[in-house]
Order: structure tokens, then sequence, then C-alpha cells
């Protein structure tokens, strides 16, 4: 199946990747292959009555444009002020981070993974992609890289290093692999120089990668380093 | 074990990309995550199967995670539909011919919509 689908990319890829004058174009562009495909299958799932086409902008509308790391960014930032919250989240973070209505819609469960002096978490899916989505949104590339799947385990400080972190010798490096079941969240070091904060500003120091593992939180401007 | 470099880090951290590069990235997602929570498969059984067909993409090749993870992506979701019953390789193939004759014939700027002959099969 995979040869015939190539061999029909082939033999479109010269229309397709022929120059375009729109305003004398005759039809409409063609989509790349991989889009007529999906067209094909909702085509045949919808007249199955398989799926529900305002579900699938419903979900679409959610990954885009509602979900990101803000919502993991307002945890990190209620568990750095918060201790009961925190001790809550360690205990369990599904029922907390379903409390603040972000909770997974394939049921996994969420474990969230607390940085210290001595510890350093990051998280990996050695699988797939498996990603904290309530939390996070969508995973950007690289993390669903050949490159970063294979080499998180194996050489985390190099890889760490390669984001620009260097960690000192006495920090472990603790690497999580994520499942279809669980899912990680990193709760990075609150910053120096955050004292007196409030939630909003906190939450706005906290990356996508910090909560990932292969970033830290930012240091809030004028603060001594 | 070849070892690759890690694809353009620098350039991805900290800065905001989009979370779906191509629309059709966007379709297939969440194709998947709808046919999921209507109990067509488990997610473990996508995970799975996805895991799979991942292996077996990387072992030609590094894969970047962009294009071609989805590309992976899809071709585990035409496997399961097929293995299920639920759209067939000829099917598929019917219906994707039936979009591309749309595009072609549909006049630049106005709506693609299969014909009703089609639609009526």
């Amino acid at each position: 199946m995979l040869n015939k689908w190539w061999t029909e990319r082939a033999r479109l890829r010269q229309h397709r990747f022929m120059p375009h004058d729109h305003s004398d174009h005759p039809h409409a562009l063609l989509p790349p292959e991989p889009a007529l495909r999906v067209k094909a299958l909702e085509t045949i799932l919808r007249d199955k009555g398989l799926i529900d086409p305002a579900a699938l902008e419903e979900i679409i509308d959610t990954y885009q444009n509602k979900i990101g790391p803000q919502n993991g960014a307002r945890v990190v930032a209620k568990a750095w002020l918060d201790d009961g919250f925190r001790a809550a989240l360690m205990q369990d973070a599904t029922s907390v981070v379903r409390d603040l209505g972000f909770y997974g819609r394939q049921g996994e469960h969420m474990v969230v993974v607390e940085n210290t002096p001595d510890r350093h978490n990051m998280v990996v899916c050695t699988l797939c992609s498996c990603y904290p989505w309530p939390l996070l949104g969508i995973p950007p590339g690289w993390y669903k890289s050949d490159a970063y799947r294979a080499r998180a385990v194996r050489e985390p400080r190099k890889v760490l290093a390669e984001f620009g972190m260097t960690l000192p010798d006495s920090t472990a490096v603790r690497v999580w692999d994520s499942t279809a079941e669980v899912r990680y969240l990193v709760l990075p070091m609150r910053p120096e120089g955050t004292e007196g904060m409030d939630e909003d500003a906190l939450a706005a120091l906290v990356t996508r990668d910090s909560m990932i593992g292969t970033g830290l939180a930012h240091v809030p401007k004028g603060a001594a380093t | 074990m070849d070892c690759p470099s890690l694809p353009d880090f620098t350039a991805a951290t900290g800065l905001e990309e989009p979370a779906f590069r191509e629309p059709w990235h966007a379709q297939v997602f969440a194709l998947t995550v709808h046919l999921n929570e209507a109990g067509q498969f488990t997610w473990a059984e996508w995970v799975h199967r996805f895991s799979t067909v991942l292996r077996q993409y990387g072992a030609e090749r590094s894969l970047n995670g962009g294009e071609d993870y989805f590309n992976a992506w899809l071709a585990t979701l035409e496997a399961l539909l097929q293995d299920a019953g639920m759209a067939s390789a000829a099917q598929v193939e019917d219906a994707r011919a039936a979009w591309e004759t749309a595009y072609l014939t549909t006049p630049h700027g106005a709506p693609v919509a299969l014909k009703a002959s089609r639609r009526g099969e």
C-alpha cells in the first residue's frame, strides 16, 4: 500500500509543483497527496456515519487555539505559590489538574515530577510522542523526532547541552519515558528573584521546555542571577 | 547505531510554533482522536500501532518529527481502518481519486466538493 502511495505521489508531484499563476489558473489547487488521502478517509467514514464533522472541527479548534503550555504554566505557578496545592499535585496530578478543567481526553494519568537542586527531570516518549496534551498542547517537532526520542534516554546530558543547559555534576538527571497511559509534566524550580510575584507573573516565566525538562523557567528581568 | 543530530533545537526552543504545520496534519490528528473517543479503538492500541510504524519508517532514515511523522501517522490510521473493516484500500483509493478529480475540475476559487453521483454510491 505504501509503495502505491509513493508512486501516486511521484505521479502527482510534477503537476503539483509546476509554477502556478493564480490569476489564470483553470482549476482549484490540488492539495498534497496525504491531504487527499485524509479527505478520502473522512469521506468514507462520514458516509458510513462513523464520524461527526462538527466534532472534528471542535478537536482541531481545541488543540490549535485553546490548549497549550499556558495551561501547564498555570499549574506550575500555583504549585510555586501554594505548598498544599503542590503536595496534592505530587500526590495525584490527574485529579488536581482535572479540577482546574484540564483532563486527558484519552483517559491518561498525569504524573508531575519535581526538579530540585539534586535532581533534574526530563520527559521523552521513546515509543512515539505521548505527551501531556491537556497541559502542554501538541508537542513540538523536536519532541517527535527520532533523534530526541533515541538520545534523551541514552545521553540526556548531551541532549540538554544542545538545548543550552549545563547542569552541575552534583545534579542527577532522571529521564521519564511516557506511555499511552502515563504522561509526565516537569515541575521546574522556582527562579530566584520571584518573591512576592503573583500567579500571573509567575506563569509568564514558565516555558514549555521547562515543563518537558529541556529548559529552565525564566528568571525575571532585573533579578540577580 | 547511527546517532543523528537533533533537528534545529535551538531554532525551535522558546519560539512559538504552530500546533500543526499543515492543515492535513490537524485533520488526520482530529480524525484519530475523534475515532478513539467514539470508541473505535483504544489509545493504547493506537500507540502500539503507531510506534510500530514509526520504528519501520525510522529504520530507513531518521525521522525529523515533522512531515514524515504525520506521514507515519496517516499510514497507521489507514492500516487500522482497513484492518477494522471501516475503510478498505480500494475504498480509500476510490475516494482519493474522486477528490483529485473534484479539485482538477473545479474552477479556481470555487468551493471544491465531491460530485453528487459519487456521494450517492
